[in-house]
C-alpha cells in the first residue's frame, strides 16, 4: 500500500476525499510560489528587482494581491458566447491538469491512487486539456481566440507522440507502466537513475521528452497559443477574473505535471540521489518536489531567454525531428535490452 | 470526399492589439493563417501638425516637430533647424554643428534600442528589450542633463541650441560609447544570431531593392535590401563629411537580401557606426557660443526650402513656404515611417499571421509621425 491515509484510515469515503484534496492544496500553494518565482526570477535575469513591497519581504504577497484583485474583478461573458461552452471551458482544462496529480507519487508513502498503468493514465488524462481550450477558444466567438485554439489543439496532439515515444523508452528498460516501480528501479545512488542509463540513449530520450514537455504546457519558446504579441492571449483572450485565474492555475499545474513525471521517469522521483542517506517517506516528498522545482526553474530560464517558434516551425521540429529521433531511440534501447539485458 | 469548402477571414489587427506599435490598424485578409492582403489604416493619432504649424512663429514649430517622430525627436528638430536656416541663410557656429551631430547620433541609437528591443518582443523575446531599455536609460539621462528632457527636447532651434552642453558631457558621452560597444555583442549573443530568431525572421517579408525604391522607402528598410543610400553620405549636411565611418547594408547573411533579418541587423550594424561619429566628434568639439546666430524675431525672406536628413527611420524631410511673415505658409514634412509603411501590403502578402508581427516590426513604424 503506497497511501499512508488509507494504510491507517481503512478504504473509505472520507480517506478518498481527503487522499485527493491533499494534491489540490498541493497545486494551489505551489502556483502561489511558483508565480513568485517566475516574477522574480525573470526579474532578476532582466536587471530589475520585480517586486519589492507587497508584504515586505521581497514582495512575497504579490501573487495573494494578484489572486485577491482577479477574484474581485467582473466576470465578463461576451454577449455573442457560446455561454455553456464559455463557463465549462476553464474548468476542464484545469481537471486535466489536476486529475493527473492523482497517479504522481509524491513520496514511496503517498501515491492518490498507486495504479499499475499510472504513466499512461496521465497522459491519457492530460489529454482532456485540448478539449477545454478548444471550448474555450470556439465558445469566445473572437477570431483570436479560434486560431489560439486551434495552434493549441495542432500543438498538443502533435508533441503528445515524441513525448509518449520518450516515456516508452523509460517504460521498456524499467519493465512497469506504475510510476512507484519506476521509482524503485531508480533507488540507491544517483548512478542509478535513468538518465544515465544505457547511455546516451536515455539522455536523448529526457531531453525529447523535456522539451515535448515545454510544448505540452505551451510554455516558451513554444507558448504559441497564447502568443500575445501576435494572437493577443490566445484561448483565454475573453476571460477575465477567476476563470482567467483558473487557466493561470491550470497552466502552473501542468508545469509541475511534466516536471515532476521527468523527474520520475529521469531522475528517481522521490529516491535519494545518495543511497539511504536522506530517504524515507518524507524525505520522499522533498526529493520529488526539489527535483521538480529545479525543472520548473529551468522552464522558466528558457522562457526568458528565448524568441517564440512559428507555427510551421513547431511542427517541422516535432513530426520532423524529435519523433524520428525518438523512434531511433527506441530501437536503440530496445537492441541494448535484448543484446545486454 | 467532397472538398472543404472554405471561406477567407477579415481579420482586423488594431488599433487596439499588443504589436501594432501604438495604433495602427491592419485589415488582413487571411486563408487559415495565411495571409492574403494586408490593408493598413492610419489616422487614429493625426494632431494636424501641418495645419498647426500656419499658426505659430518659426520657433513654436519646434515642439510640434519633437511630437511626430517621438522616438527620435532630436532628428525631427535638427531637419527643422536646418530647413528655417537654409531659409534665413545663417550659418551656425561649428560648435553648435558638432553637439548637433553628436545628439542626433545618440538619438539614433536610442531609437534603434527601442525598435531593436520591441522587435525582440514581438517575435517572444522578453529579455533582450530589458537590456535595450536600460542602455537607452543612459542615453536620456545624457539628453536630461544638457536640456532637462527625457523624450521631447526642444534643443535644436533655428540658429543654434537652446542650451550649450553641460560639464561633463563629454566624459558622460565617452563613458557610454565605451560601456555601450560590449553590450551590442551580448545583444548578438542572446538575440541576432539566437537559432530561433534567425528562422523567424529569415527569408520572412523579403522586399526586393526595386521595389523599395519604387516605394520610396529609406533609412534601416531601404539599406536592408541591400542599396546603400545614406543622406549623411549621399546628401551630406552638418559636419557629417568630417568622420569616417560606413554605410551598412543588408546582405542576406542568413537568408535573403531584404528579408526581416536585414532590416534588423542593419540597426545593430548601425549603432555601431553611429558610436564610430561619436567618439570622433567628442574629441573634436570646437569652442564657441551656442546661442549666436539665433534670432530673436524670425522673419524670413519670401521663398521656399526643401531639406532632408536622415533620421534614425529613414529621409524626413520639411518643404517650408516662406510669406516673408513671422509664421511659416506652409510647412510640409516627408516622414519616413509614413512612406515605409505604404510598403506593409506588398511585402507581407502569402505570409503566416505570425510573420505579419515581425515584419511590421521590421519595418520600424512610428505611428505618431505616420499621422502626424
Amino acid at each position: 500500500m503506497h497511501n499512508f491515509i488509507i494504510q491507517y484510515f481503512g478504504t473509505n469515503v472520507w480517506t478518498a476525499l481527503v487522499s485527493s484534496v491533499i494534491p489540490l492544496i498541493w497545486i494551489l500553494t505551489y502556483a502561489l510560489v511558483a508565480i513568485w518565482l517566475e516574477l522574480k526570477i525573470s526579474a532578476h535575469m532582466q536587471d530589475r528587482l520585480g517586486p519589492m513591497r507587497t508584504g515586505k519581504w521581497h514582495g512575497w504577497a504579490q501573487p495573494l494581491a494578484d489572486v485577491t484583485k482577479l477574484l474581485q474583478k467582473e466576470d465578463i461573458i461576451p454577449a455573442a458566447a457560446d455561454k455553456a461552452l464559455y463557463l465549462l471551458a476553464p474548468f476542464l482544462v484545469f481537471v486535466g491538469g489536476y486529475a493527473a496529480y492523482a497517479a504522481i507519487p509524491f513520496s514511496p508513502a503517498y501515491i492518490g491512487a498507486d495504479i499499475n498503468v499510472g504513466i499512461f493514465y496521465i497522459i491519457a488524462v492530460s489529454a482532456i486539456v485540448v478539449l477545454g481550450i478548444l471550448m474555450a477558444g470556439w465558445s469566445s466567438n473572437n477570431k483570436w481566440s479560434l486560431l489560439g485554439a486551434m495552434r493549441t489543439a495542432a500543438q498538443l496532439v502533435s508533441y503528445e507522440i515524441p513525448s509518449s515515444l520518450a516515456v516508452l523508452a523509460v517504460i521498456m528498460v524499467a519493465g512497469s507502466l506504475s510510476l512507484n516501480e519506476i521509482c524503485e528501479a531508480q533507488s540507491g545512488w544517483f548512478w542509478n537513475w535513468f538518465v544515465f542509463g544505457k547511455f546516451p540513449f536515455l539522455f536523448i530520450t529526457f531531453v525529447i521528452y523535456f522539451i515535448a514537455s515545454l510544448a505540452e504546457t505551451n510554455r516558451a519558446p513554444f507558448d504559441i497559443p497564447e502568443a500575445e504579441s501576435e494572437l493577443v492571449a490566445g484561448y483565454h483572450t475573453e476571460y477575465s477574473g477567476m476563470r482567467f485565474a483558473i487557466f493561470y492555475v491550470a497552466e502552473y499545474a501542468n508545469m509541475f505535471t511534466v516536471a515532476a513525471i521527468a523527474s520520475i521517469l529521469f531522475f528517481g522521483g522521490w529516491s535519494s540521489p545518495f543511497g539511504t542517506f536522506m530517504s524515507g517517506p518524507v524525505w520522499g516528498a522533498f526529493w520529488l518536489i526539489s527535483k521538480g522545482m529545479v525543472m520548473i526553474f529551468i522552464q522558466m530560464w528558457l522562457r526568458w531567454t528565448l524568441p517564440r517558434f512559428r507555427v510551421d516551425q513547431l511542427m517541422y521540429l516535432s513530426w520532423k525531428v524529435l519523433t524520428p529521433f525518438a523512434l531511433v531511440n527506441i530501437f536503440a534501447v530496445g537492441l541494448w535490452i535484448v543484446l545486454k539485458g | 470526399m467532397a472538398e472543404l469548402r472554405t471561406e477567407e477571414m477579415v481579420l482586423n489587427m488594431g488599433p487596439q492589439h499588443p504589436s501594432t506599435h501604438g495604433v495602427l490598424r491592419v485589415e488582413l485578409v487571411v486563408d487559415g493563417e495565411v495571409v492574403v492582403d494586408a490593408i493598413p489604416h492610419i489616422g487614429y493619432l493625426h494632431r494636424c501638425f501641418e495645419k498647426h504649424a500656419e499658426a505659430m512663429n518659426y520657433q513654436q514649430v519646434i515642439p510640434y516637430c519633437d511630437r511626430m517622430d517621438y522616438l527620435s525627436s532630436m532628428g525631427n528638430d535638427f531637419s527643422y533647424a536646418l530647413a528655417v536656416e537654409k531659409l534665413l541663410n545663417i550659418k551656425v557656429p561649428e560648435r553648435v554643428e558638432y553637439i548637433r551631430v553628436i545628439m542626433a547620433e545618440l538619438q539614433r541609437i536610442a531609437s534603434h534600442l527601442v525598435a531593436i528591443g520591441t522587435y525582440g518582443l514581438d517575435i517572444g523575446a522578453f529579455t533582450p528589450f530589458l537590456y535595450c531599455f536600460r542602455d537607452r536609460e543612459i542615453i536620456l539621462d545624457i539628453f536630461e542633463t544638457t536640456c532637462g528632457a527625457r523624450l521631447l527636447y526642444n534643443y535644436m532651434w533655428p540658429g543654434g541650441l537652446s542650451h550649450d552642453i553641460p560639464p561633463g558631457f563629454v566624459e558622460k558621452v565617452k563613458a557610454f560609447v565605451k560601456q555601450f560597444r560590449p553590450t551590442i555583442k551580448e545583444l548578438n549573443d542572446l538575440l541576432s544570431y539566437n537559432e530561433i530568431f534567425v528562422k523567424r525572421t529569415a527569408n520572412v517579408g523579403i522586399l526586393p531593392a526595386d521595389v523599395a525604391i519604387n516605394y520610396g522607402v529609406s533609412g534601416p528598410t531601404l539599406r536592408g535590401s541591400g542599396v546603400k543610400w545614406d543622406l549623411r553620405k549621399d546628401d551630406p549636411y552638418s559636419v557629417y563629411h568630417k568622420f569616417e565611418w560606413d554605410v551598412v547594408v543588408g546582405k542576406g547573411d542568413v537568408g535573403t537580401v531584404g528579408d526581416c533579418w536585414d532590416r534588423y541587423m542593419v540597426k545593430v550594424w548601425e549603432m555601431e557606426q553611429s558610436l564610430r561619429i561619436i567618439e570622433q566628434a567628442v574629441e573634436a568639439i570646437p569652442e564657441g557660443n551656442v546661442q549666436a546666430a539665433i534670432p530673436k524675431r524670425i522673419r524670413p525672406p519670401v521663398g521656399e526650402v526643401y531639406t532632408r536628413t536622415e533620421t534614425a527611420r529613414g529621409e524626413l524631410g520639411y518643404y517650408i513656404i516662406s510669406d516673408g511673415s513671422a509664421n511659416p505658409s506652409r510647412v510640409k514634412a516627408r516622414g519616413p515611417s509614413f512612406v515605409n509603411l505604404s510598403v506593409l501590403p506588398e511585402i507581407s502578402r502569402g505570409y503566416l499571421i505570425a510573420d505579419m508581427i515581425a515584419i511590421i516590426g521590421s519595418v520600424d513604424i512610428v505611428l505618431g509621425e505616420v499621422d502626424r
